[in-house]
């Protein structure tokens, strides 16, 4: 990769997890800076110019949520939530202030290192989105002339189904609630009606899926929402 | 997408919930004749009949054959409901079982004759309300009505048929029925059939005929019959079109005031209005003022006044008793303040006494000139002014009760001014001298009243005569003009006792509404401070004793909406019978003494209304029945109830917030020492994972032993994430304070994830998902429904060889989906299916499988939340099944959604 080192900032008050958390992902090669306190992970964020925040939730000078509030407001690096909160109430609040990714702990090396990957992957994709023409699986998706084939036949999609696609491909890897999707979708009036989204998904999965049962791209994140898989 | 077009959900409800009301409730179904004999009877029975050839659950709760034959014969088929036996006099009179009727519960019942009058004795006094009680238990009732039993047109069939009868039925009753059919025959028909004994009993037939059935007098009943079904059509479409329209439109400028007098054609006036008002469809109000002249009439006289507002009530009106010193400008201020524009009125009779003094009309129209008033006449033939003149006298004799004391203290007063006038008689003329006297005459009629003004002047008449008048010392008068003297002093007397009286009255009046107010003032300001409803008590029974004189307790109902026992201080209780405080609780309306239901009770019922729901209900004694007879004090009692009603919805919600702060604090309390214990035991493990992670990331990688060890170390740290994570789970659940997230959602969705959560652990085991595309949606909370599936695979992983085939399913299965997962694995140990689910129990003991046996209890809990239910059997194919159902409930219609949705984008 001839692409400056990716900068990951850890905001996380216990000692020992900041350490492993920094050990693996140095050994991917990021350059890693640590902060014990929501405060100090603030100024980091606001100096170091990174490429993500890993964010602890519980922290001693405050709540995390806070954080991404505040983080928000002026940048979209992405954010990836470590908590050992494991309802699922509370990822759907952080997601919808604004976190891309929520991790569970206690978790792994590895799946640590796979949702940071595809954070950043997510980033240079966005930023560097040139052609029109996304694919995924046997699916090809034309966004400028809004035409789609699936193993090489015209594939038809209802108004609807198509801007929920869109919004999905707009913003892979990426887990949006329920709340997001409605109201990007459907507008802000139908916040109320999650059922909408889970019923528009699954003729989106019947349409697109090979077995709509077990998703290999748009796949369910229990309570909380959907990820779109590229 | 425009908002303002959709309909309001909120009115929708409003007019479901509106339309629900009316389809519960039985619907009315009225024969309506001009005159007995026509063949209502027999309509309704043929009407019956069919309806009992089409499978309805016809019964006959009341039905007069009055002998008839063909009537008799009609009945055959139909089931008789028993009468009730109720005692009366000594003797076993025969009534319609209202209990039994309710109990038995038909489809449709008929009751003959709507204007019927119950035994004394029964729950209601009129066959009419016995209905309205069928009604709104959801049973359709028959009944019949004659022209001549309608409330407002009685007075005219008794003009044209000279005879009165006196069961009537309240026009709105009949108004409300749902249909009324015109049973209809001939004047001539019907003759020919009273001829030939069809109608009545063939002896009786003669007089009947002289009497009653008389060509003119059927003829103008037709007539009555006729034009009453017509109005009721008429309403009928009028009301339709209100029903379609945007919003009715309510004209109360058109309204009508009718004045409720003492004299005897009121009921007549009242009859009227009545009928002007419906034919206008207009509300009307009833007003009676209680003026100082009629606050001296005679009980039986205000007893009247009192019969004549309940009427007015009945017919509809809304009634008030009005007190101010001048009628006239009393109703005038009471038509203005409520808007109403047309006052009617009794026509009087000019009076032989006051030929100068102007009718009420005329009075009314002279004060108000802006006001309709309208003349109506009284009873035909009314005797009016001699009973006017009796009451004068009468009311005059009631003046004339003082006290002994007062006529002592004038016989003083008297002789006081006799005394004064003893020096001055030397010095002042004998015309001055009569001052003395005339001031001691108003002293005495400004403090004693009527009689013993009377008293005075004449005494003081006499004294003036005897003592000054010369010849002094004698009652012999030289002059003539000392006669004026008398005249005048004794005319002074009586005008100013009469205007003292007046004034007294009105005093009298005003303090007792004061007192009123100040009692009410007094009570509602104890009520706010009350944290018990034994306080409740205490302040309630205080106020009923000393407004209505009567004993009271409250009766507070539970959560069943059963009555408790009622609660009063020592020695206070009125006698109370809790079935008939039930029933007023159960039906929203007064019982007992003074109403309409079980008016021999000498206890008053009166439903305590909140605005939630009714909270009990309040039984008062009173030991005079005519204190809570008047329309003011049953206003005084409604306002009474209704202050008792909210201070016990107020204490009820301190309860309820009470617990539920006390119910927050404690779950507040149990989930913050969760999350404690759940982090505390999450981030050593964390640790964990993450060090035996990174072990094998560092330079130089770990030999094959190093790599093995922190492998090892990692493989038994996530076993503990498990272990941690079902432990922890069961502990919420447990707890009770689990909240569902319940959505509706595909079942598809779920399986999916919960395959996705665990890819690892399939190791080698292959997964078949078959689910049915036509599978509705579930309400269930996605996390713990993925939760169940996720145990189950990972159950079946544990115990069966990793070659063996998963195959999840689902179907419905009546009111509920089941979904299962079945293996071809070894299955489950026969006799071991139940134990499974309990907490603790593994598959095989002493294996190496791990786990402590949490995972199926945490399905079974998960799957009862929600009201579904979870077994494991084994298939007869070998393997097992673990299968769960979850209550299919109404989904949201996804073709609805679609629809919008389409129409979204095209705008």
């Amino acid at each position: 990769m001839s692409d400056p080192i990716p900068v990951v900032i850890v905001v996380e008050d216990e000692p020992r997890i900041r350490r492993f958390v920094r050990m693996s992902l140095e050994a991917e090669g990021y350059q890693v800076f640590e902060a014990e306190t929501l405060r100090r992970g603030l100024i980091e964020a606001g100096t170091r110019q990174p490429d993500l925040v890993l964010l602890d939730l519980g922290m001693p000078d405050g709540n995390g949520v806070s954080f991404i509030r505040d983080l928000r407001s002026w940048s979209d690096i992405p954010i990836i939530v470590l908590s050992a909160r494991t309802s699922e109430s509370d990822k759907v609040e952080t997601l919808d202030t604004g976190a891309d990714d929520y991790l569970t702990k206690p978790f792994g090396a590895a799946e640590l290192m796979a949702r940071v990957r595809s954070q950043l992957r997510r980033r240079t994709a966005v930023v560097g989105s040139a052609g029109s023409v996304v694919e995924f699986g046997n699916v090809c998706v034309d966004l400028r002339l809004r035409r789609i084939e699936r193993a090489g036949l015209p594939l038809h999609l209802t108004p609807i189904e198509y801007r929920l696609l869109a919004y999905l491909m707009a913003n892979p890897n990426r887990v949006l609630t329920h709340h997001q999707l409605l109201r990007h979708v459907w507008g802000p009036s139908h916040s109320e009606s999650s059922h909408y989204v889970r019923v528009y998904m699954a003729h989106l999965r019947k349409k697109l899926e090979d077995d709509p049962s077990q998703p290999k791209h748009i796949v369910t994140e229990s309570g909380v929402g959907y990820r779109f898989l590229l | 997408m425009d908002l303002d077009q959709r309909p309001d959900p909120d009115t929708l409800l409003t007019r479901l919930a509106e339309e629900e009301a009316r389809a519960r409730r039985g619907k009315l179904k009225i024969f309506f004749g001009a005159s007995a004999g026509v063949g209502k009877t027999y309509a309704m029975l043929s009407a019956a009949q069919q309806q009992l050839a089409q499978g309805v659950d016809v019964v006959i709760g009341v039905v007069e054959t009055h002998g008839r034959k063909e009537t008799e014969a009609i009945l055959r088929g139909l089931t008789i409901l028993p009468m009730r036996e109720v005692p009366y006099r000594n003797r076993m009179l025969k009534e319609f079982d209202l209990d039994g009727a309710l109990a038995r519960k038909p489809e449709l019942i008929l009751m003959d004759e709507l204007a019927h009058s119950n035994v004394p004795g029964s729950r209601h006094p009129k066959r009419f309300q016995d209905v309205e009680e069928l009604l709104a238990a959801g049973i359709n009732v028959y009944s019949t009505v004659n022209v001549q039993h309608l409330e407002t047109l009685n007075d005219v069939v008794g003009g044209i048929t000279g005879i009165r009868v006196w069961e009537t039925v309240p026009d709105q009753a009949f108004d409300s029925a749902d249909e009324i059919i015109l049973v209809d025959l001939t004047p001539d028909e019907l003759l020919q059939r009273l001829k030939e004994g069809k109608v009545y009993l063939p002896h009786q037939a003669e007089r009947a005929i002289q009497n009653f059935f008389r060509k003119g007098n059927l003829i103008a009943l037709r007539e009555l019959a006729l034009r009453r079904t017509a109005d009721t059509v008429d309403s009928q479409v009028l009301q339709y079109r209100r029903d379609q329209a945007v919003s009715p439109v309510w004209q109360t400028r058109d309204s009508l005031l009718a004045c409720v007098g003492t004299g005897e054609g009121s009921d007549r006036v009242l009859r009227s209005a009545a009928r002007i008002a419906t034919r206008f469809g207009v509300p009307w109000h009833a007003v009676y003022v209680e003026t100082p002249e009629l606050q001296r009439l005679s009980g039986i006289q205000r007893q009247r006044t009192l019969v004549n507002l309940k009427l007015a009530q009945e017919l509809g009106a809304e009634t008030a008793s009005l007190s101010g010193n001048d009628a006239i400008g009393t109703v005038v201020r009471y038509a203005r303040d409520h808007n109403l524009s047309k006052i009617i009125v009794g026509r009087d009779h000019p009076r032989v006494w006051r030929p100068w003094r102007r009718s009420f009309a005329d009075r009314v129209g002279k004060l108000a000139p802006d006001l309709d008033v309208i003349q109506v006449a009284r009873e035909q033939g009314a005797v009016y002014a001699p009973r006017a003149e009796g009451y004068k006298i009468e009311s005059m004799l009631s003046g004339l009760q003082a006290p002994w004391q007062s006529y002592v203290n004038s016989v003083g007063i008297c002789i006081l001014a006799t005394l004064i006038a003893a020096p001055l008689h030397s010095v002042f003329e004998l015309a001055n001298i009569a001052m003395v006297f005339l001031l001691a005459v108003v002293l005495v009629s400004v403090r004693y009243g009527l009689g013993p003004s009377i008293m005075a002047s004449f005494l003081n008449v006499a004294a003036f005569d005897f003592f000054y008048v010369p010849p002094r010392f004698s009652f012999a008068v030289s002059d003539v003009q000392y006669i004026l003297t008398f005249t005048v002093m004794l005319l002074v007397g009586l005008i100013t006792a009469k205007l003292t009286t007046g004034l007294k009255f009105q005093a009298n009046v005003a303090s007792r509404r004061e007192q009123r107010v100040r009692a009410l003032y007094e009570m509602s300001r104890d009520l706010s401070g009350v944290l018990m409803p034994e306080q409740i008590t205490d302040i309630s029974q205080r106020f009923a004793e000393t407004e209505f004189g009567a004993k009271s307790c409250i009766m507070l109902a539970d959560d069943q909406d059963r009555l408790g026992s009622p609660l009063h201080a020592a020695g206070h209780a009125p006698a109370v019978d809790i079935a008939i405080g039930q029933w007023a609780f159960e039906h929203g309306s007064e019982a007992g003494i003074g109403t309409d239901t079980l008016a021999a009770s000498p206890v008053m019922y009166v439903p305590l209304k909140a605005p939630m729901r009714i909270r009990g209900v309040l039984a008062l004694e009173p030991s005079d029945p005519n204190r809570l007879v008047t329309p003011e004090q049953r206003r005084l009692l409604d306002t009474f109830a209704r202050l008792i009603a909210i201070s016990l919805e107020r204490i009820h919600y301190v309860e309820v917030a009470q617990s539920t702060t006390l119910q927050m604090e404690s779950e507040r309390l149990r989930n913050s020492l969760l999350s404690a214990i759940s982090h505390d035991l999450r981030t050593p493990l964390t640790v964990l994972i993450g060090l035996a992670d990174s072990m094998t990331m560092t330079q130089p990688p770990p030999t094959g032993q190093q790599a093995e060890i922190a492998n090892a170390m990692r493989e038994e740290a996530l076993r503990m994430r498990s272990l941690v994570n079902n432990l922890l789970d069961m502990a919420r659940l447990q707890s009770g304070t689990v909240k569902l997230n319940r959505q509706w959602q595909p079942v598809e969705e779920v399986v999916g994830s919960a395959l996705r959560a665990m890819p690892t652990l399939m190791d080698g085991h292959v997964v078949r998902v078959d689910l049915p595309e036509d599978l509705p949606l579930l309400e269930f909370d996605a996390a713990l429904i993925e939760r169940v599936l996720s145990n189950l695979l990972e159950n079946v992983v544990k115990y069966t060889p990793s070659d063996s085939t998963i195959e999840i399913g689902a179907a419905p299965n009546g009111a509920n989906i089941e979904i299962w997962v079945d293996d071809n694995g070894p299955g489950l140990t026969p006799g071991k299916e139940e134990v499974i689910f309990t907490k603790f129990e593994r598959g095989g003991k002493e294996s190496t499988t791990p786990g402590v046996g949490l995972g199926l209890a945490i399905c079974r809990a998960i799957v009862e939340a929600h009201g579904g239910t979870i077994h494991a059997e084994n298939r007869p194919k070998g393997g097992a099944r673990f299968i769960f159902s979850l209550p299919c409930g109404t989904p949201p219609s996804v073709e609805q959604i679609e629809d919008h949705a389409v129409l979204e984008v095209k705008a």
